[in-house]
């Protein structure tokens, strides 16, 4: 694969515009399990490290089964853990939300709750995929993502809802992460083309579910919906991924790069 | 030797314990959606419960080893993704033994219908998650006693 990062919305070939969907999805799971990882042992109480550590099990299980079709469908001989720990940061395909550094707990669970109500309509549209090996890992994936959204939704209420503290600190998650909210929902070339052809969900048409839940669960939670619609992009594309990535990557990625190979 | 009937396998690999539960079977939690010959080579089809699962590859490995301990010397261990695992294929069998374990089985309602230890009914959610990624934390109220319950999925 090249190196040079594609411009905004930029498809190849067909084989290709499956490889990099698959990537997108693949590297999603991984970058926000391994930012979910980053807390084990360092959770404000023993149940929650527990519950994060959980769901970054389930992202990074998916990760696997995402990556490995997408290693299959490239046919280059490359494996999953090749995909994540070879590549650079300019050959990831997650949405900049996801790279987000994890913050507070309350910052952590506000990311999750965003990236949850859009994973588990994705999911379920992915569920019927004319790719059967799509459909198959979307099923499985969509399981243990209704259970993140129901615990990340309680969470963003609980705290949300919860002492002028925790309020104040989840309205400030929330008028962080707001901007990253947008590139999840809006469709470029790359989703048009799986979508088109039957293998994925155009994200245009998940929006409204998205943010049905978002507003109900924030309305909930006394948080008040930050105005304005720009977003940030760059990142299902490459073309323009954050500071934060590449640190992601070095510590992800440092034991493969150091000792090529090594197993156990 | 002569080739075992795949329901003799079957048999068998009732007898092979889930990893982090071992009361209970790998077929007891209905993880094993397959068994036939293919030439001489023995299928045996798995499905992973949770798919970031530690134990599901360790898993593979117990059935494995179980068959060729029994003389099979050809076994293909399988993933199959589809239909997704649910709680629903745990044995009758096997809630039995996770109760007597001291694990609430699943329920649909989502929750555990007594304490495992002393049947009361009182019961408070600790944590949607536990020690495994297909238990979640409960306590009751009338033991005091914190207990897992097995997730319903």
């Amino acid at each position: 694969m090249s190196g040079s990062a594609p411009v905004d919305g930029a498809v190849g070939p067909e084989g290709d515009t499956r490889f990099e969907y698959l990537l997108r999805l693949g590297d999603n799971a991984l970058v926000l399990g391994h930012r979910l990882s980053e807390w084990c042992g360092r959770g404000p109480v023993l149940e929650e490290d527990i519950a994060l550590a959980n769901t970054a099990l389930d992202l990074i299980g998916g990760a696997q089964m995402w990556l490995g079709y997408a290693a299959e469908v490239e046919g280059s001989g490359r494996s999953a853990d090749d995909l994540a720990f070879l590549r650079d940061v300019w050959d990831f395909r997650n949405l900049l939300l996801v790279e987000r550094p994890n913050g507070d707990f309350g910052h952590t669970m506000m990311r999750q709750f965003l990236f949850d109500a859009f994973h588990v309509p994705l999911l379920g549209a992915l569920s019927g995929s004319a790719d059967p090996r799509i459909a198959e890992i979307a099923e499985k994936a969509s399981k243990e993502a209704r259970y993140h959204l129901e615990r990340s939704a309680e969470t963003v209420v609980a705290l949300g809802d919860g002492t002028e503290e925790s309020h104040a600190r989840m309205q400030a998650a929330l008028d962080a992460l707001w901007p990253y909210a947008g590139e999840m929902l809006r469709a470029d070339a790359v989703d048009e083309a799986i979508a088109a052809a039957g293998l994925g969900a155009d994200p245009a048409t998940l929006a409204p579910g998205w943010e049905r839940t978002v507003r109900a669960t924030l309305d909930e939670a006394t948080l008040a919906v930050p105005e304005g619609d720009f977003a940030h992009t760059g990142g299902k594309s490459g073309a323009r991924h954050s500071e934060h990535l590449g640190p992601m990557l070095a510590q992800m990625q440092w034991l493969q790069r150091a000792y090529p190979g090594a197993s156990w | 030797m002569t080739r075992p009937s795949t329901d003799t396998v079957w048999e068998w690999l009732d007898a092979v314990p889930d990893p982090e539960i071992p009361v209970i079977s790998v077929v007891d939690l209905g993880i094993v959606r397959g068994v036939a010959w293919r030439g001489e080579t023995l299928e045996v089809a798995v499905t992973p419960t949770y798919s970031g699962c530690p134990a599901t590859s360790v898993i593979a490995l117990d059935i494995e080893t179980a068959l060729r301990d029994r003389g099979i010397a050809d076994v293909a261990v399988t993933r199959q993704l589809s239909p997704a695992w649910t709680t629903d294929w745990l044995s009758e069998k096997g809630r039995a033994k996770l109760e007597d374990y001291g694990i609430a089985p699943p329920r649909p309602a989502g929750g555990p219908e007594r304490c495992p230890l002393c049947h009361g009914v009182d019961l408070h959610r600790i944590s949607r998650f536990g020690s495994t990624p297909c238990k979640a934390q409960w306590r009751c109220a009338d033991c005091l006693e914190p207990f897992d319950y097995f997730k319903c999925l």
